[in-house]
């Protein structure tokens, strides 16, 4: 299996730790993960506010540069995901916004045709490709007796995802019970972090934070664990001023999801990030699991 | 009898957002069941909720709205989208009335056009997004005083290694550019 | 002989006349068509006066083929026949053009308009001087009745047809009659007692001598056509010999085996595995559910056996094919809930106190599973909040587009019971209040009185995430007050769901059995929206209450008895005409290759092995044209659909690309037709 990875910015630097553990797991379970080569930014959520035919060239050269090799591009990152998937959906469907993308892409001497690249997240890649069986054939380190809360945030699960219920969707659930850990169920799985507004209005944004953590803390969550830069950077960077603002002292570990699967599959913590979240997640993983199997296959 | 496409009595504002909305024709199927207002995080926070402001398109209160904190209280979650009953596509709409309101003149209310501009500005130059030039330079010339409050977690980032200082550039600058100028000649308002 | 042709185009007031120039359109039939002997247009060719003109012009002036352009025929073709008639001329010697429906209706363009008003009306001149004169057939109607579904419609729809002598199968899939209807506790508007005003219509049907009641028993296979239809129903496997059983009920109460009922308890409430659904069912003769029964599990119990007095039980029974004949059927299957599991944000399922309506119904039901007692799932604490949700699955492109229709009151007489029993805070979270028949407007202003409080705003999810001290432990109800316009939440002990009512999941295969259509979404069809609401497409086939559409219990009713009186003034009539609109065999082209015999949907041609050629059975024929198209041989022809009149029709509605300077019918003859 070949895939075009579209690791985002976020990945670069605020959130190395998600594509450490994604490059690390992936080779893990001997999947072919292809960096496009020369990517651009997204433009996140920024370029539709301002303009809509700005932001869908923009998404469009990245589609557009994914090579005759491979027709399914893999991306980590919420925003990354859904404005891909949405600018080849809108090129499908809106012929005269596709004229003047198609002209736009002239100007940089590219062209796309919708919907010869397949997007895909990467949570519906390892479930739906690589597969249950597949996955616990490679388990070492079994993750009982953690309880982990699964968090999905928005926009990989709305509107677009194709893979998942949009409002309480499962699939990170049953991989983490594939794993063998304690699966939180609880009701704020798919509810806003707050997204930008931690830049533009804190206390909203402080709002939407404490109702997650407090929530998953509520359940008795061990650790939340994200698939998108955003969430983990709220959930994870504000958690102390959330503490701050209402007097709360949550101290809940926020990591992303393949953080952890590297965990169970054996790789050194090390080489999944750990140690970059602010919240330390490494005392309570290494507490709760019999640590002697953790890191056990490298 | 078939009735007749209404296009002609429907009021000024109605047709601008149903131009600039992809698939923006289903607002007029709205029940105004408040499915959206009912759904949104920031719902409690906004001038008017989206069912009250999709009420407003269609009474052409166009003032109001575009000088109104509603769509930039929006962050993009998607739920108004996703349980809509009438499959009218609510958060693009908020995209097409941040649009209008940043075109016409009327953002005045939010830090939030600040933030999008600081945003592209740094992709246009670089290619690519960093937390840290957007977090310096927007909170520096728009909240001076917030960047000294989140200085304290910037410092922890910064000593997590999770705060890059220099963006990386991709190499076609140019080429991204080019597509980008031309899009920009495309759009018919900009 | 050149046929002298009378062409009538029709104004229908501004229907037609307001984008075809039907001025326009008769005066050019007349001074332009070959043939054409006279041609006029006419207000409303409907009215008594324009029918009039047709026969007059018939007598007057040796009229041989009528055209009228008009409406659909489904409205108006037998009246022009008939007309035609009255003048002598043979019926199908008439043809009737829509340009109505098909034309001005559906366009904007006048001139394109008028442009297709011509080439349909041409089509219909060239092939009418083809057609033929056919004599209809009649056939004696079975005076029995098939009623499927044994919920109030269908309830209804048997009594009035027993009552009035007539005799009447009724099949219902489930051990008991009676429906929905014996679920409810109490009946809007009126809060009459459900089970009160149903039972005594229960045991009239369960003993009235003109009615064969099947219950537990499933629609097999129909066929033949209206007036003689064979029908196959299979009896399923009680398990229980029905004329042994007493109902005395000894058998439930020994047997060890308990379930969760799941359909007359909607799983509120646990039955035995050997059962009667409900203490006044009819027929009172229990089944046994062989998915739960210990002897059909593990070959061990038989307590009912044993203990039964009078040997009733037969644990070898097997299904049973039953074959009966009927001259009509009353479909009235009913409908079924929407699930609520659909809608994840609404907790059902998840979240304990979380209910449908139907569990609710059973909840408050004095002979549900709490004898009535309004408690949470814990079966002890009563609630001290209630908050029911409208538009469950309905009014939602996502799941059904339609308003339920029953909802709004059905939720008015929960909150009354609510109310009524307990002392909790009654909220309804609704779009729009719709009470809009006898009675159900005052209904909405009591409730009003009664301290329900009304919340306009679709429910945007339902959740335990507590946010402040006064919502732990409760559900709450998330949505927008539309009418002050700010995001509320409401903190609740309760929630119900209003699920959408929804056709029976098996409704398109039942109707198939029928030879009758759904719409989109699953109802039946009728034949006309206002006009013929409980008779559909299919002669014979008629339908009643809820699987044509939502309906309440008065609805039902009404169209249970409606449906009756059309089946019994088909069996006064006593005869039925047939078209003569079949397909005949022409023995020396058939080559007895029986390729027809499987196509024809109808079971209508059979093989006849010594002459070695296939025949049409006429009286089962329904003229559809599969043979016809099939036959390799060109051996078959279908009468008023022949190959000449067919090509006639497309030369005609081609007549100026055809002939763009004037008449059609000297080319007419050029063409290669197929010998009629």
């Amino acid at each position: 299996m070949k895939y075009a990875y579209y690791p985002g910015c976020s990945l670069e630097a605020g959130s190395a730790a998600y594509d450490k553990s994604v490059r690390a797991v992936l080779e893990q379970l001997g999947v072919e993960l292809d960096e496009l080569d020369d990517w651009n930014c997204c433009g996140a959520t920024e370029y539709f506010s301002q303009n809509e035919l700005v932001a869908t060239s923009v998404i469009a050269r990245n589609l557009a540069l994914v090579d005759g090799e491979h027709d399914q591009l893999v991306a980590p990152c919420a925003a990354c995901f859904l404005n891909l998937k949405k600018t080849d959906k809108l090129l499908s469907e809106q012929p005269v916004m596709k004229g003047k993308v198609d002209e736009a892409l002239a100007a940089g001497g590219l062209s796309y045709r919708p919907g010869r690249v397949r997007v895909r997240h990467l949570l519906d890649m390892l479930y739906t490709d690589i597969g249950q069986e597949a996955i616990r054939a490679k388990v070492v380190q079994p993750l009982n007796g953690l309880r982990v809360a699964p968090y999905y945030g928005c926009q990989i699960v709305r509107p677009l995802n194709g893979f998942d219920n949009p409002e309480y969707p499962m699939k990170m659930d049953e991989m983490f019970e594939w794993l063998g850990a304690e699966v939180v169920d609880y009701p704020v799985k798919a509810h806003c972090c707050g997204g930008h507004m931690t830049q533009i209005s804190e206390p909203e944004a402080f709002e939407l934070i404490r109702r997650l953590l407090q929530s998953a803390d509520e359940y008795q969550a061990d650790v939340i664990l994200c698939m998108c830069p955003m969430c983990q950077l709220n959930l994870d960077a504000y958690q102390g001023r959330v503490n701050g603002h209402f007097g709360t002292s949550f101290k809940l570990p926020i990591v992303f999801f393949t953080q952890l699967l590297g965990v169970a599959l054996g790789i050194e913590m090390k080489k999944l990030g750990f140690g970059k979240e602010l919240v330390s997640a490494e005392p309570v993983i290494r507490s709760k699991l019999d640590g002697s199997s953790v890191g056990a296959a490298t | 009898m078939v009735a007749d496409t209404p296009s002609d009595n429907r009021s000024k504002f109605l047709r601008d957002v149903i131009a600039d909305t992809p698939e923006g024709e289903r607002i007029v199927h709205c029940l105004q069941c408040g499915s959206c207002g009912g759904s949104c995080p920031n719902g409690a926070e906004m001038n008017y909720t989206p069912r009250a402001v999709i009420a407003m398109i269609a009474a052409d209160r166009r003032e109001e709205v575009l000088t109104s904190n509603t769509m930039w209280q929006c962050v993009s979650c998607y739920f108004c989208t996703s349980r809509c009953p009438q499959d009218i596509p609510i958060t693009e709409i908020m995209y097409a009335l941040k649009r209008m309101s940043i075109r016409e003149g009327k953002a005045r209310k939010t830090d939030a056009p600040a933030l999008a501009k600081t945003f592209t500005d740094l992709v246009e130059k670089y290619g690519r997004s960093f937390e840290f030039g957007i977090a310096s330079r927007y909170l520096l010339f728009n909240r001076p005083m917030s960047m000294l409050k989140s200085s304290g977690m910037g410092m922890s980032m910064f000593a997590k290694g999770r705060l890059a200082l220099t963006p990386t550039r991709i190499r076609q600058v140019k080429q991204l550019r080019a597509i980008i100028n031309k899009a920009r000649e495309l759009s018919q308002h900009d | 002989m050149a046929e002298k042709v009378g062409v009538y185009v029709c104004h229908c007031g501004s229907n037609i006349a307001g984008k075809v120039d039907v001025e326009d359109v008769a005066k050019w039939a007349g001074e332009k068509v070959k043939d054409v002997a006279v041609s006029r247009d006419y207000k409303f060719m409907c009215s008594s006066l324009g029918q009039k003109l047709v026969e007059d012009d018939i007598r007057e002036q040796g009229l041989t083929r009528v055209v009228v352009a008009a409406c659909s025929p489904h409205l108006h073709e037998k009246t022009f026949r008939r007309a035609c008639s009255n003048a002598g001329l043979n019926p199908y010697l008439m043809e009737m053009t829509n340009i109505r429906e098909h034309c001005s209706w559906v366009h904007k363009d006048r001139a394109a308009a008028t442009e297709k008003a011509r080439s349909l009306v041409s089509a219909s001149i060239e092939r009418v001087k083809f057609q033929e004169p056919l004599e209809p057939m009649f056939v004696d109607v079975n005076r029995a009745t098939l009623v499927i579904g044994g919920g109030i419609a269908g309830l209804q729809a048997t009594l009035e047809l027993a009552d009035a002598g007539y005799p009447v199968y009724l099949v219902e899939r489930q051990p008991s009659i009676g429906g929905h209807m014996a679920q409810f506790d109490k009946t809007f508007p009126t809060l009459d007692c459900s089970a009160c005003i149903l039972t005594p219509k229960m045991s009239e049907v369960g003993q009235h001598e003109n009615v064969t009641l099947l219950t537990y028993a499933e629609l097999e296979e129909v066929s033949g056509s209206v007036g003689n239809f064979k029908v196959r129903i299979r009896q399923k496997a009680r398990h229980v010999v029905f004329d042994d059983c007493t109902g005395c009920g000894i058998c439930v109460e020994k047997c060890p085996r308990k379930v969760l009922d799941t359909e007359f308890e909607a799983g509120m409430g646990n039955r035995k595995a050997i059962y009667m659904p409900f203490p006044q069912a009819v027929p009172r003769v229990p089944v046994i559910d062989t998915e739960s029964c210990i002897w059909f599990e593990r070959q061990k119990c038989r307590a009912c056996e044993k203990l039964c007095p009078t040997n009733a039980i037969d644990f070898d029974q097997e299904d049973e094919m039953i074959e009966i004949e009927v001259g009509n059927i009353i479909m009235a299957t009913g409908w079924d809930a929407f699930d609520t599991r659909k809608i994840p944000q609404y907790g059902y399922g998840r979240l304990a106190n979380v209910y449908t309506s139907l569990e609710f119904e059973r909840l408050c039901n004095a002979a549900g599973p709490t004898n009535g007692k309004i408690v949470l799932r814990d079966g002890k604490t009563e609630p001290k909040s209630v908050a029911i949700v409208h538009c469950v699955g309905s009014r939602d492109e996502r799941h059904n587009p339609y308003c339920s229709g029953i909802c709004c009151m059905a939720s008015l007489k929960l909150g009354h019971l609510v109310l009524e029993k307990t002392d909790a805070e009654v909220y309804s979270f609704y779009i729009d209040m719709r009470t809009n028949q006898k009675n159900y407007e005052e209904f909405y202003q009591r409730l009003l009185g009664e301290g329900m409080r009304f919340v306009r705003g679709k429910v945007a999810e339902v959740t335990d995430a507590a946010r402040k001290p006064s919502e732990q432990g409760k559900l709450i109800v998330q949505c927008e007050d539309t009418l002050v316009g700010r995001q509320q939440r409401f903190p609740v002990d309760m929630v119900i769901l209003m699920g959408a009512i929804e056709p029976q999941v098996d409704a398109r295969e039942m109707g198939l059995k029928c030879g009758i259509s759904c719409s989109m979404e699953g109802w039946y069809t009728e034949r006309h929206p206002k006009l013929d609401p409980v008779a559909t497409m299919t002669d014979g086939i008629f339908v009643a209450g809820a699987c044509q559409g939502p309906k309440d219990i008065p609805a039902s009713v009404a169209q249970g008895a409606a449906a009756a009186a059309r089946v019994a003034g088909m069996i006064t009539k006593g005869k039925v005409m047939i078209e003569p609109i079949v397909a005949s065999i022409d023995e020396e082209g058939c080559s007895g290759c029986r390729i027809c015999n499987n196509l024809c949907p109808y079971n209508a041609i059979e093989y006849d092995a010594e002459a070695k050629v296939s025949r049409v059975i006429t009286a089962l024929c329904k003229g559809c044209g599969t043979c016809v198209s099939a036959c390799p041989a060109g051996a078959i022809r279908g009468a008023h659909f022949s190959d000449r009149q067919i090509f006639a029709e497309i030369q005609g509605a081609l007549w100026d690309a055809w002939q763009p300077r004037g008449g059609a019918s000297e080319e007419a003859e050029a063409v290669p037709v197929s010998a009629p």
